[in-house]
């Protein structure tokens, strides 16, 4: 076992920790990045080499902060990136693909981080994985666990949608509803770290590694476009994590050698209005991120207080994207628009996205000229409740079985519908 | 006042091991100071240059994050808790 990491680095301040299950600085309280000796990668990854490997986030393991011969894997990644010409001409843009992150064994891109975080915690010795989350991370951590046999403690605030709920608790280990929000659920975890230090809580004490593996959506998206970055990517923003990773992707894919040429790419954050202080802060033009009390259909997102917000902002800031926050009525007609343009299922956090890409389209924050891509990064199935009462949520009609009440109910001519054919007589 | 403040493990070094401390003021500013004179170099992991809390420290009040109160100035009540805790991603 291989890996190019060198050591642990605090974000804020710089000082350097080993490799080992910290996650943040214990002088300032800064977040950790792993860091890599990228001379040592240049030398050994090769287009070739990351072809010939599996269809999955693996495939990019030289970029990855644990290699291991047989890793926690249900086959996260290497999900269908997707040309979306028919949501493009609505939107009147270009080059418009989604990267369908629907496709995750559990639904979302949450497979991604948790097979890097549990891999890394199996290699320290850790035998319980836990975490805080508002759903998709439940799912995939309790999938995860199983699969890799170490018991899982899982913690959700109360008001899941239920899918999610069911989701986690079918994999067997134990799932605890707290009485909060995200943000209390959150809290409690990571007073639950110093108290439970032989616990591996993904999004506290693994997170250094776990946030790592959402760099391989940026890998995967350069890989699909024959190894081009693409000029524009538009981000959902929760924690603000991905958003950062997936900056950190590109950058990373081109200072090892693997594009032609130099990344260029602006990245745009997307959040709900009934959660938005890193689009609020962005749009004040402040470093200030005050939190919120979120309340929003989007829950995949409802963090009010993002960790990872200022570097979102500093990523969004520096490669000239924009930011926008969208209600709940134009998530729900997104999920909607995705659906009937490209046969692609979203949660209400891709709705987030697919709306954020129409309100920047429309304002020109988002050009005809650039190549795009937006993350739709978890599936519908798992956020019915937000469509059970739109139009277009329930059956076009309900008839009785008879060809009257079925033509009454339907107002196509059979005739147009017809398949094109030559005609047989003339 | 009389307060429990709850110590993160990566600050329990300046308690000796400690989790839980007991101190004395009448706002959360005033009982983290009075945090650091008992037990020195609190200040400096908690207080930026000017003064205010770094920004990925949180800090709550009978588990209300201070930023929602009025922060450092926030009153508090005879035998309330304080915790004090890193900021965490997720999702």
């Amino acid at each position: 076992m291989v890996d190019f990491v060198t050591g642990l680095r605090c974000r804020e301040c710089a000082r350097t920790f080993p490799a080992e299950a910290l996650h943040v600085c214990d002088y300032c309280f800064g977040p950790l990045e792993v860091a890599y000796d990228y001379e040592r990668i240049a030398g050994a990854v090769t287009r070739a080499r990351i072809e010939s490997g599996p269809r999955s986030i693996w495939r990019y393991r030289d970029l990855l902060p644990v290699d291991d011969e047989k890793p926690v894997d249900l086959g996260a990644g290497f999900t269908p990136l997707v040309r979306a010409d028919r949501l493009a001409a609505e939107l009147g843009l270009g080059e418009l693909w989604i990267k369908d992150d629907t496709a995750n064994p559990t639904g979302s891109f949450k497979d991604r981080v948790v097979s890097v975080a549990l891999t890394k915690a199996r290699q320290l010795g850790f035998k319980v994985a836990a975490c805080a989350s508002t759903g998709n991370l439940a799912n995939s951590v309790a999938a995860h666990a199983a699969r890799a046999g170490l018991d899982s403690v899982v913690l959700i605030p109360h008001d899941l949608e239920a899918a999610k709920v069911t989701m986690t608790a079918v994999y067997g280990g134990t799932v605890i509803a707290v009485e909060g929000t995200y943000d209390d659920v959150n809290r409690l975890c990571a007073e639950l770290t110093s108290e439970r230090p032989g616990w591996a809580f993904v999004n506290v004490n693994v997170r250094t590694y776990y946030a790592e593996g959402s760099k391989t959506l940026a890998f995967e998206i350069a890989e699909q476009l024959g190894w081009q970055a693409p000029d524009h990517v538009v981000v959902p923003i929760g924690s603000g994590s991905q958003l950062t990773k997936v900056a950190k992707g590109f950058a990373e894919l081109g200072k090892v050698g693997l594009l032609d040429e130099e990344p260029a790419v602006r990245i745009s954050g997307a959040q709900a209005e009934g959660c938005s202080p890193v689009a609020t802060a962005f749009l004040e033009g402040t470093d200030a991120i005050r939190p919120v009390k979120p309340k929003t259909i989007a829950k995949s997102l409802a963090i009010g207080n993002p960790a990872d917000g200022w570097y979102a902002l500093e990523v969004m800031r520096q490669s000239g994207g924009s930011c926008a926050a969208v209600t709940d009525g134009e998530v729900v007609e997104a999920i909607g628009l995705l659906a009937r343009t490209e046969g692609i299922f979203a949660e209400t956090a891709g709705g987030v996205t697919i709306a954020t890409l129409c309100k920047l389209a429309a304002s020109g924050a988002i050009r005809p000229d650039e190549r795009v891509v937006a993350l739709v990064t978890g599936h519908g199935l798992k956020t019915v409740e937000a469509l059970r009462d739109a139009p277009g949520g329930g059956p076009t009609a309900t008839i009785a079985p008879t060809l009257a009440a079925f033509d009454a109910a339907i107002d196509f001519d059979p005739a147009a519908e017809a398949p094109e054919r030559e005609e047989a007589t003339r | 006042m009389s307060l429990t403040v709850r110590i993160p493990t990566q600050l329990r070094t300046l308690t000796g091991g400690a989790g839980e401390v007991e101190v004395d003021g009448a706002t959360v500013g005033e009982a983290l100071k009075a945090l650091d004179a008992a037990n020195p170099g609190f200040a400096d992991r908690l207080f930026d240059e000017s003064g205010s809390l770094r920004r990925f420290v949180n800090v709550f009040l009978a588990d209300e994050d201070v930023r929602f109160l009025d922060g450092l100035a926030t009153p508090v009540a005879d035998g309330q808790t304080l915790s004090i805790v890193p900021a965490v991603a997720g999702g």
